[in-house]
């Protein structure tokens, strides 16, 4: 007989007659009325009305059958809190049973009931669980707390539980430790800033010890706790190493990844050159190579992270490019991850094998596959130079099968290899305009559109093919409208004689005919131009093209850094942080990864606060297609305050006609109802308000704001003369190699008030640059230039120019990861380009930060201690009042000082621009570097930064 | 950690829910159900699927989706793996893991995963101590439990949970004493049109069946242990005295378990035992393909290639398959467009093959693809990889113990491109 019997009552008075079983004297028919029960609740039927009915079971000998009430319960007693409160008394007596499995079990549903009243009950048993003599009984009572606090944190925090599951940390039995670790890492989800987990060296070396005696899933809990864990230097990371590397041979996949986590986090802090650096990246590889021989949904998570570590330590895989080879039948979502680590992997001593492979999967069945196979090509191509020749060929010969999709995919990847290498495969266009006619998707056209444009002057008959697609331009996408009006407007760039009337037809069509304002605006852009100047015109359209490279696909540094941090989490499945997505984390703490020991770091900035933290984070280049990028341009780049062009008559038309592309254009366009269209070559009109954009410009510019170290501050207080606020030093923001040749670097300073953006530009490229503007992305603050970027001579080549920006902060407001990450724009007459930098949160501490005493008591007194958070300042050698000295020329102000035992303490207020209040206690001890510094804000996000800012102001 | 866990059957209802926390809505489910209907193949269901206030971490087993349902931030391995866990219990459980059996001990279902995980946290997963708190169901225990009144649930705390060898209980006792161990490769490979191996490598498992009294600790050699570089063992190996000296020295669970798996890398040189001869090709302009498979052994040291089953999708423009097989069986489903061919023994004087016509739909254009071969067989007695094991002794026991091993090598994905 199985339990399917138990489904089989389904008449009317099933309720009556289960209510008749339960309430039966037999032992067996109330066993057996339970279970029919439970099983109508896993099918979803309601039979709550049972409640009194089954509780009444509870009190029994046999073990199944009070299982099995609680099983009800657990489902029942939230819609049922009165009459849950029943069963709280066999709960209490169950706590106290000699059998320790009753016990456990008791303590084990008790906390499954989400009921607030009981869980007052709960309390007494569960803390006596929590040191019962039998570790099952600790062990379970330990994810009890963790479930307590889910319902009520503060009953939690209240009885003290959260000290005593730390005390569990220590317990002598492994399995016990193991739980407590997983129960305090949930606690700790929900409270970023608490220190539950306080890592030290000792409890390392005990979660180390029970590591290697619990189970697979408490194996997981320690090794991602150890992974928060920070060793001091390279010594002690060697030896978590060496203890953590025999998790990479256990059966589960989950516990080899978390340990990869583990080894890849520590692995930063060893120095190259060690033996043992060497052996442990040898020791990754073959355990990675393993979890791809699991399930797919395993092997698929395990791709996904093999992603990111390929792309930070491609040396562990290099050899193994094999194993990512796709089988036919493997899930698509294995088979699209497999291919994107292939080309991660692809290398010159490898392309010959991967190419093979990638022609092989291009005539799969699958079209999404062979799609991402042909792109793949395309990318290997980009990648690997050497290839690029014998990838080119292997796509012709793709075109050659004539299969619709493959030829339009192979087209579009075409594209991106002109682009990388020009002039060296034209030849094959002639193939290309072949299949001309069997393009339908707007991709391909497009890229198709493009490719004739940009080699008009090689295709005898490009203005025939573009003509062609001229004849059903409104029904095209934007995509193709746009290509196709560049690629006529080039055409006739480049053969000016035959092609004058396409050019008036598309210039109409896109002016005239069209509803889309981009399309129109790139219309009437083009004709000025043409109208004006065909030389300029010229130099703009058909000016050389930045190549494209690889990079863009990769993570973007920072972000693959904290990702690496996250191995094994749902982060790194999605590549994102883990703040971006998990609900509920309130403030995630961001993770990094420690800087290795004694590595050429800081080589270029010797200053120790640069080591300290305020500049630690190198400015992070923002790939091509980073989400920030959309942000940027949909800013107008000019702001209002700079829309006429600078003074530069040396330059010329040519930079006229650059300015016309980047601001000033609304103003021109005022008679945009007359066309202007036939008469190429130069309207006098035209010209007259081509030429009046210079004298449109603002009469005064304000001369730049000039550094006042001398400026004196409000003092306001007892504590001598201040000496200056702390502007740390520059750093290179944009490298010349990112921007064409511009380079700038940069630091932020306060003076008299006023947040100035310090920047030196530098020009290493050949060429005069001029037309400089800037414009921020929101930012957390609010920070925006108060004023135009002041550039008032060009900037001839080698030459460096120092400019001082003011910044306001009322700009619009948006939370950045970290906190002071600015996002900036510049933009030259070459380009515009996109860095991020961060500012010291020291920058933006006003003047009249000084609290008064009462206020200050009160606030501190107010803000909740769960805002508190400590800090340690190390090597530290001032003493208290020059530290306070210090400190009030940055604008944290000394609001009392207190002597205890010979130690120092100062109370600091200070105030950001936008309000918020940070209040400080700063420990000074004498003879002692080491200073403790307790933040206390309301916004405890800031706390970190305030801290950096304090260790950056007081080293300085 | 896991909240819920929804079973899902093949047509997409779902029959059964379990919740460790709060209860979640089945609703939740429909975003699974959104990702099902977009995939081509039910295998394609990506494994973790993100939703506004959850996330679904799914595997599909016996055709059967475990979904998972989280709130927070979890390893997705950890939650993947347990999933795998809890159908491996089921089959150990109830022999098999269909809809109707997890229905049949609905009950065990649930008391099993009620055990198995407390708070979304694990609580106990090992096969030998989960049997120790819930029998298993047999006809005979369920009459003996009717006659008696007794029931599936230990009264007793498990032992073996608590001490240093939790996988193993306490008070084990046999008449015979017996400890077997089954050396298994499985051998994966890509070969290409013209027969050279693009890529192989060969998964290999040792599975024991160790019915010993007492708490007998053994060991284990190799003859050549150097194979072994890539290997997980299960948590009773002594991973020190393996680093060593090469030798598994273990206090094994009782019952059914796998002592450790490894991976032969591609690296390394990989036999490969079969070979096959193909020449599958359509003409343009003509409704008639050519079909003609030879398959023969190779590098199979004198051991017999048996059980080959031999199956390929071909192209979708095919509409039948006219074949002769010179050994075995053949079917060809002109639906699904899958050919398999039942071939059985190879015999190395007489070579199987199958030769014929594949008709396609008249005036189509010759198909783009190329269809892939997929080869199953067995091979008795052989490891591919060469591994040896030297001698296995205990320690701790005093009794004689009967001690077996066997070999085995197997087809796992291999393919061969045409």
């Amino acid at each position: 007989m199985t339990d399917s019997k138990y489904f089989t009552t389904t008449k009317k008075g099933e309720i009556f007659e289960l209510k008749a079983e339960l309430n039966s004297d037999k032992k067996e028919k109330k066993k057996e009325a339970v279970k029919k029960v439970i099983a109508s609740m896993t099918v979803g039927k309601d039979v709550s009305a049972l409640f009194p009915d089954v509780v009444n079971c509870m009190q029994t000998d046999n073990l199944e059958l009070k299982k099995l009430v609680y099983l009800y319960l657990m489902n029942y007693a939230k819609s049922q809190p009165d009459m849950a409160i029943m069963a709280v008394n066999t709960f209490v007596k169950d706590c106290e049973d000699p059998n320790p499995l009753i016990r456990a079990l008791a303590v084990r549903t008790m906390g499954c009931i989400r009921v607030d009243k009981i869980t007052e009950y709960l309390c007494e048993p569960l803390r006596k669980c929590l040191k019962d003599e039998d570790p099952y009984v600790r062990k379970t009572a330990a994810v009890c707390v963790a479930k307590l606090h889910d319902i009520n944190a503060q009953l939690v925090e209240d009885q003290g539980f959260l000290d005593t599951l730390k005390d569990l940390i220590s317990d002598s039995n492994p399995m016990v430790v193991a739980n407590a670790v997983a129960a305090l890492s949930e606690i700790a989800e929900s409270h970023p800033n608490s220190n539950l987990l306080d890592l030290n060296p000792q409890t390392i070396n005990k979660l180390l010890t029970a590591l290697n005696e619990c189970t697979e899933w408490g194996q997981i809990f320690i090794l991602d706790c150890l992974a928060n864990y920070t060793p001091r230097d390279d010594r002690e990371s060697q030896s978590i190493c060496e203890r953590v590397t025999p998790r990479l041979s256990h059966a589960n996949s989950a516990v080899v990844l978390s340990a990869v986590k583990v080894l890849m986090k520590f692995m930063e802090m060893l120095p190259k050159d060690l033996d043992y650096y060497g052996t442990l990246l040898k020791k990754l590889a073959p355990p990675l190579v393993t979890l791809l021989s699991a399930e797919p949904e395993l092997q698929y998570v395990a791709l996904r992270n093999i992603n990111l570590i390929v792309q930070r330590r491609p040396e562990i895989l290099k050899h193994e490019m094999k194993v990512f080879f796709v089988k036919y039948n493997d899930p698509i979502y294995v088979k699209l991850e497999k291919l994107d680590i292939m080309i991660r992997l692809a290398s010159q001593a490898n392309i010959a094998q991967v190419l093979a492979e990638l022609k092989e999967y291009a005539t799969e069945v699958d079209v999404d596959f062979v799609r991402k196979a042909v792109r793949a090509i395309g990318r290997c191509a980009i990648k690997v130079e050497q290839s690029a020749e014998r990838c080119v060929s292997t796509l012709l010969d793709l075109i050659q099968t004539k299969v619709n999709y493959v030829v339009q995919e192979a087209i579009v990847v075409i594209k991106d290899i002109f682009r990388k290498y020009p002039n060296k495969y034209e030849s094959v266009i002639a193939t290309l305009c072949e299949n001309l006619d069997s393009l339908d998707e707007p991709e391909a056209r497009a890229a198709m559109i493009w490719i004739v444009g940009e080699y008009a002057e090689r295709i005898d008959n490009a203005d025939e093919l573009l003509e062609s697609f001229l004849e059903g331009f409104h029904d095209e996408s934007t995509q193709v409208q746009l290509q196709l009006l560049t690629a006529i407007v080039k055409l006739f760039l480049k053969k000016p004689t035959e092609t004058q009337e396409l050019v008036q037809q598309v210039l109409s069509l896109a002016t005239q005919d069209s509803d889309n304002p981009d399309l129109r605006d790139r219309g009437y852009i083009y004709w000025r131009l043409l109208s004006t100047d065909p030389v300029a015109a010229k130099e703009v359209v058909l000016a050389e093209k930045p190549l494209i490279s690889e990079e863009t696909d990769l993570i973007e540094p920072t972000l693959l850094e904290e990702l690496i941090c996250h191995i094994g989490t749902l982060a790194s499945v999605y590549h994102k942080p883990p703040s971006a997505f998990v609900e509920g984390s309130r403030g995630v703490q961001h993770k990094r990864l420690p800087g290795s020991a004694g590595s050429g770091e800081s080589v270029d900035s010797p200053d120790p606060a640069s080591a300290a933290g305020v500049t630690e984070a190198p400015p992070a280049v923002i790939p091509s297609q980073g989400d920030l990028l959309g942000d940027l341009l949909n800013l107008d780049l000019t702001p209002p305050t700079a829309t006429g062009p600078p003074p530069a008559p040396s330059s010329g038309m040519q930079l006229g006609a650059m300015d016309l592309l980047g601001g000033g254009l609304d103003s021109l366009m005022g008679d945009e109802s007359e066309p202007l269209g036939g008469d190429i070559g130069g309207s006098a009109a035209m010209g007259a308000g081509f030429g009046a954009a210079p004298a449109a410009m603002p009469a005064s510019f304000n001369a730049p704001v000039s550094g006042g170290l001398d400026d004196l501050f409000d003092l306001g207080g007892s504590v001598g003369m201040p000496m200056g606020a702390y502007s740390p030093p520059k750093t290179v923001w944009l490298p010349a190699m990112k921007a064409k040749g511009l380079e700038i670097s940069g630091t932020f300073a306060r003076r008299a008030g006023v947040i100035q953006m310090e920047m030196t530009l530098t020009n290493k490229a050949m060429s005069v640059m001029t037309d400089f503007a800037i414009q921020f992305n929101r930012n957390s603050f609010g920070l925006a230039p108060a004023g135009p970027l002041q550039v008032l001579t060009p900037l001839s080549p080698n030459q460096s120019i120092e400019v001082s920006l003011p910044l306001s902060t009322v700009g619009p407001v948006m939370k950045m990861e970290p906190l002071t990450n600015l996002q900036v724009a510049v933009k030259n007459n070459i380009d515009v380009f996109y860095f991020s930098c961060q500012y010291p949160i020291s920058m933006l501490f006003v003047e009249d930060g000084k609290m008064e005493r009462q206020v200050f008591l009160a606030t501190w007194k107010d803000i909740p201690n769960d805002n508190e958070s400590q800090f340690q300042i190390k090597d530290c050698h001032l003493n208290s009042d020059a530290a306070s000295n210090k400190l009030q020329g940055s604008n944290v102000f000394t609001i009392a000082k207190r002597t205890v035992e010979g130690q120092d303490m100062l109370y600091q207020s200070t105030k950001l621009t936008n309000g918020i209040w940070v209040l400080a206690e700063l420990r000074v001890q004498a003879g002692n570097p080491n200073y403790t510094v307790s933040l206390k804000c309301r916004a405890p996000e800031v706390s970190q930064c305030v801290f950096q800012s304090y260790e950056a102001m007081l080293k300085n | 950690m896991i909240h819920s866990l929804f079973l899902v059957n093949a047509s997409g209802d779902i029959f059964l829910e379990k919740h460790w926390k709060s209860v979640v809505s089945r609703s939740v489910c429909d975003y699974f159900f959104e990702a099902q209907e977009r995939a081509t193949e039910p295998e394609n269901v990506p494994p973790v699927i993100p939703t506004p206030h959850h996330y679904l971490i799914s595997v599909l087993r016996h055709r059967i989706y475990f979904v998972a349902v989280i709130q927070s931030e979890v390893p997705p391995l950890f939650v993947i793996e347990f999933l795998h866990r809890v159908v491996d219990t089921f089959q150990d459980y109830f022999g098999v893991c269909t809809e109707a059996a997890i229905k049949d001990n609905v009950v065990v279902v649930y008391e099993l995963l009620e055990e198995m995980l407390d708070n979304g946290f694990p609580l106990a997963t090992e096969s030998n101590i989960l049997k120790e708190l819930i029998k298993p169901p047999t006809i005979l225990r369920t009459m003996v439990n009717t006659i008696t009144g007794l029931t599936n649930v230990g009264e007793q705390l498990p032992t073996g949970q608590l001490s240093v060898v939790p996988w193993r209980r306490t008070g084990v006792k046999y008449t015979n004493n017996e400890a077997y161990f089954d050396v298994v490769e499985e051998i994966d490979a890509i070969i290409d049109k013209s027969g050279s191996t693009i890529t192989a490598e060969i998964q290999g498992v040792i599975d024991a069946c160790v019915k010993l009294t007492g708490m007998p600790d053994l060991t284990l050699s190799f003859m050549n242990p150097r194979l072994l570089d890539d290997v997980s063992f299960h948590p009773c190996v002594r991973f020190k005295r393996w680093e060593a000296e090469r030798i598994l020295s273990f206090i094994p669970p009782d019952g059914n378990f796998r002592l450790l798996s490894y991976h032969v890398s591609s690296q390394n040189l990989v036999a490969i035992p079969v070979y096959v001869k193909h020449n599958i090709t359509f003409r343009e302009g003509s409704s008639q393909g050519r079909f003609d498979l030879t398959l023969g052994p190779k590098q199979t040291m004198g051991k017999a290639v048996e059980s080959v089953l031999v199956s390929s999708q071909l192209p979708r423009g095919v509409l039948n398959a006219n074949l002769n097989p010179s050994q075995g069986t053949y079917t060809f489903d002109p639906v699904t467009k899958l050919l398999s061919w039942d071939v059985g023994k190879i015999n190395p004087q007489k070579l199987p093959s199958l030769k014929g016509t594949m008709s396609l739909q008249a005036g189509a254009s010759k198909p783009d693809e190329n269809p892939t071969i997929n080869i199953q067989f067995k091979i008795q007695q052989m490891a591919i990889s060469g591994l040896k094991v030297n001698r296995l002794d205990m320690y701790g026991e005093k009794y004689k113990p009967f001690k077996g091993i066997k070999y085995m090598t197997k087809a796992g994905k291999f393919q061969v491109r045409t």
